[in-house]
C-alpha cells in the first residue's frame, strides 16, 4: 500500500442489493482531485469510504498507508466536510469545531487557538456565538468546511463543498482548495458545478453508476476519448483557405467559421496530425496565426462525452 | 497532562453532559424521577394533617417505600428512565444523522462508547439516585423526632445507602443493556419491551431463568423484603436472595460484558442514516 497516495484496489460496495460502487481502482496523487458524476454515480460512497464511514464490501483501501478501518490514525490525518447536513443539537459554531478538536485529544488552549483560525479561515468569526441552527445554508456550509480544515489534515475530503455559498464564499472557498493543493496536500472535491471543476481541479475521477469512467488530467482523459472528434478553435487571418487546406486531409470532420470570420472551429479525428498539417500551412502560406486552442478538453465536454447521454442530471 | 484516551473520554462526556442534561427533549424522564418524590410529598403533607393515632407506623412506612422503590423505581423509573437514556445515545444520534461528527475524529470507538456510556450514567445517577434519597427522606419525616432516631440511630441511614446503591446498580445494568440496545437495533422499543416482560415475569420463572435477568440482583440487594401480592402470590416461585458479594461483582460484570459487546459492534457500524 503506497504511503504517499490514496488507493482503492478493487474495491466494491453494495448497499443490500443496490450497487454503490463496483471494482474501483485508483490512484490518487496529491493535489486537487474532482469526482464528477451525475447523482447516484457513487461520489458519495467513494468519499464515505477513504472516511472509513463505511466499509467496503470487497477490496483495499489505504490513505497514505492507513486502512480507513482505523479511525484512530486516519481522522488524524483526514477531514472531512460531509454532505449531511446535520448538526450536534445546541452547539454554536464556535463550540461545533471545539468539541471536535477536544475528542482528538487537544488542550483547551490548543483547541481555542484552532477554533479561532479554522473560523477565521472560512469567514466565520463573527457568526461564531450563534447556534449552528440558527444558520443559513451557505453559513452551515462553511461551518462544515471550517471543521473539516480545523485539525490541519493532509487529505481534505469535501463533498459537494460550494453548494449554497454565494460568489464570493464561493470564491473565497475555491482559493482555500488551491492553497490546500498547492501545499501538495489531498483535495478531494466532488461537484456539480462543472466550470469549477474545471478550473480547480489538478485531475478529475468520472464515475458513472458505480464505475470509474475516466481518471487522469482533463486534457488526457480527452485525448483518450477517440470517438468524439477533438474541436480546436484557431484564430487566424485567412480562416476560408485554411479551412479548405485542411479539407484535403482526411482526418478532418467539420470546420465552422466564426461571425468575425477570424476564427475557425475544426472537428478532427487525429489531434497530432493536425498539428503537425497546420504548421505546413503556416509555413507554406504565409498564413498568420493568432491563436490555437483545443475547444472541448474541459470537464464539461469530457462529461458530455463519456457520461451525458446515460448519466441524467449532474 | 492525562493520557490521550482520558482526555477522549472526558471530551465525549463533557459534550453529552452539555447536549442532553436537562435538555427539552428529556422532560419525561425528569418527570419519572419526579414522580415518586412527588408522592412521598404528598404522603408526608396528608400525614401531617391527619390526626395523630391515624399516622402509619415506621415500619409500614418502610414497607411502603420498599413497596414504591421497588414496584415505581425498578420497575419503571429506573427501567424506562435508562432506556430513554441509554438508548437514545447512538440511535437518538443517528436519528439526527449527527453521528458522523463523533466517528470522524480520531477516537477509537471503543472509548467513544466509553465517553457516551458514562454521560448517560452522570445523568441516570444523579436523577434516579437522587431522587430515591430524596423520597426516602421525604416519606416519613412527620414522625419528627422518631424519623430522625430511626434515621441516625436506627437502621435509617443504612436502608438509604442500600436503596442508592440498588437504583446506582439499576442505573449500571439497565444502562448497558439500553445502550446495547440503541446500538444493535433500529427500533430499540422491540428489544426494550422485551427486556421488560422477562424483567418483570422474573419472581415466575424457575430459579436458574431468574439468575439471568437485572432485577433477580437488583431485589436481593433491597433490605426490605416485598411480597407478592396475591393472587400472583401462589404462582411465585421461592428462590434464594443472591448474597451481596455476588450481587454486585455479578452485576457490574453483566454491565462490563455488554458495554465490551457494544464497542465491538460500534466498531462495526457503519454511517448510514437511510438516505
Amino acid at each position: 500500500m503506497s504511503e504517499t497516495q490514496i488507493t482503492f484496489a478493487n474495491v466494491s460496495r453494495f448497499y443490500g442489493e443496490v450497487l454503490g460502487i463496483n471494482n474501483v481502482n485508483l490512484s490518487i496523487p496529491p493535489g486537487i482531485t474532482s469526482l464528477v458524476g451525475p447523482n447516484g454515480s457513487g461520489k458519495t460512497t467513494l468519499m464515505n469510504l477513504m472516511t472509513g464511514l463505511i466499509r467496503p464490501t470487497q477490496g483495499d483501501i489505504s490513505v497514505l498507508g492507513i486502512q480507513p478501518s482505523h479511525p484512530e490514525r486516519l481522522c488524524r490525518m483526514v477531514g472531512y466536510c460531509a454532505q449531511f447536513d446535520a448538526f450536534p443539537k445546541g452547539l454554536t459554531g464556535h463550540q461545533f469545531i471545539y468539541w471536535f478538536l477536544r475528542m482528538h485529544g487537544m488542550s483547551h488552549a490548543e483547541c481555542e487557538e484552532k477554533t479561532a483560525a479554522a473560523l477565521e479561515r472560512v469567514s466565520m468569526t463573527p457568526a461564531a456565538e450563534r447556534p449552528v441552527g440558527a444558520y443559513s445554508k451557505g453559513m452551515r456550509q462553511r461551518i462544515k468546511l471550517a471543521q473539516a480544515i480545523a485539525h490541519d489534515p493532509q487529505v481534505l475530503v469535501l463533498d459537494e463543498p460550494l453548494n449554497g455559498l454565494d460568489p464570493m464564499a464561493r470564491a473565497e472557498t475555491i482559493a482555500l482548495f488551491r492553497e490546500w493543493g498547492e501545499k501538495g496536500r489531498y483535495v478531494i472535491v466532488s461537484s456539480h458545478i462543472l466550470h469549477e471543476v474545471d478550473q480547480i481541479s489538478d485531475q478529475v475521477i468520472l464515475l458513472s453508476q458505480g464505475y470509474v469512467v475516466a481518471e487522469g488530467q482533463i486534457q488526457g482523459v480527452r485525448s483518450e476519448v477517440k470517438e468524439q472528434p477533438m474541436q480546436i478553435l484557431v484564430r487566424c487571418d485567412n480562416p476560408g483557405g485554411l479551412a479548405a487546406r485542411l479539407f484535403q486531409d482526411h482526418h478532418m470532420v467539420e470546420a465552422k467559421i466564426s461571425n468575425d470570420r477570424k476564427g475557425l472551429l475544426l472537428r478532427t479525428t487525429d489531434a497530432d496530425s493536425f498539428y503537425l498539417l497546420l504548421n505546413h500551412v503556416v509555413l507554406e502560406s504565409g498564413l498568420e496565426v493568432e491563436s490555437v486552442a483545443p475547444a472541448d478538453d474541459d470537464v464539461n465536454s469530457v462529461y458530455q462525452y463519456l457520461i451525458g447521454a446515460e448519466g441524467g442530471t449532474v | 497532562m492525562s493520557p490521550l484516551w482520558l482526555r477522549q473520554i472526558g471530551a465525549v462526556l463533557r459534550l453529552e453532559l452539555k447536549k442532553t442534561f436537562f435538555s427539552k427533549r428529556g422532560w419525561w424522564i425528569y418527570c419519572l424521577a419526579i414522580g415518586p418524590v412527588v408522592i412521598t410529598l404528598l404522603h408526608w403533607l396528608f400525614e401531617l394533617r391527619r390526626p395523630g393515632d391515624h399516622h402509619h407506623t415506621l415500619g409500614e412506612d418502610s414497607m411502603i417505600f420498599a413497596g414504591l422503590f421497588l414496584f415505581f423505581y425498578l420497575r419503571a423509573t429506573i427501567f424506562f428512565g435508562c432506556m430513554g437514556i441509554f438508548s437514545n445515545l447512538f440511535r437518538g444520534e443517528m436519528l439526527e444523522k449527527t453521528l458522523h461528527y463523533y466517528f470522524l475524529t480520531p477516537m477509537r470507538r471503543e472509548l467513544l462508547v466509553a465517553g457516551k456510556y458514562l454521560a448517560g450514567l452522570a445523568v441516570a445517577l444523579t436523577l434516579f439516585v437522587g431522587s430515591t434519597a430524596a423520597a426516602f427522606l421525604t416519606l416519613s419525616r412527620h414522625f419528627g423526632p422518631a424519623w430522625s432516631d430511626y434515621l441516625y440511630h436506627g437502621p435509617g441511614l443504612s436502608q438509604l445507602g442500600s436503596y442508592m446503591l440498588v437504583a446506582a446498580l439499576g442505573c449500571v445494568g439497565y444502562g448497558a443493556v439500553f445502550l446495547m440496545c440503541g446500538l444493535l437495533f433500529r427500533n430499540p422499543l422491540i428489544p426494550a419491551a422485551v427486556v421488560f416482560v422477562w424483567e418483570n415475569l422474573n419472581p415466575f420463572l424457575p430459579d436458574l431463568l431468574k439468575k439471568i435477568s437485572i432485577i433477580f440482583y437488583l431485589k436481593s440487594l433491597c433490605p426490605v423484603e416485598v411480597p407478592v401480592p396475591p393472587p400472583f402470590s401462589v404462582m411465585v416461585v421461592e428462590s434464594d436472595p443472591t448474597p451481596m458479594w455476588i450481587a454486585v461483582p455479578g452485576l457490574l460484570a453483566v454491565a462490563a460484558i455488554l458495554l465490551i459487546y457494544s464497542a465491538i459492534s460500534a466498531r462495526q457500524t457503519e454511517i448510514n442514516y437511510g438516505e
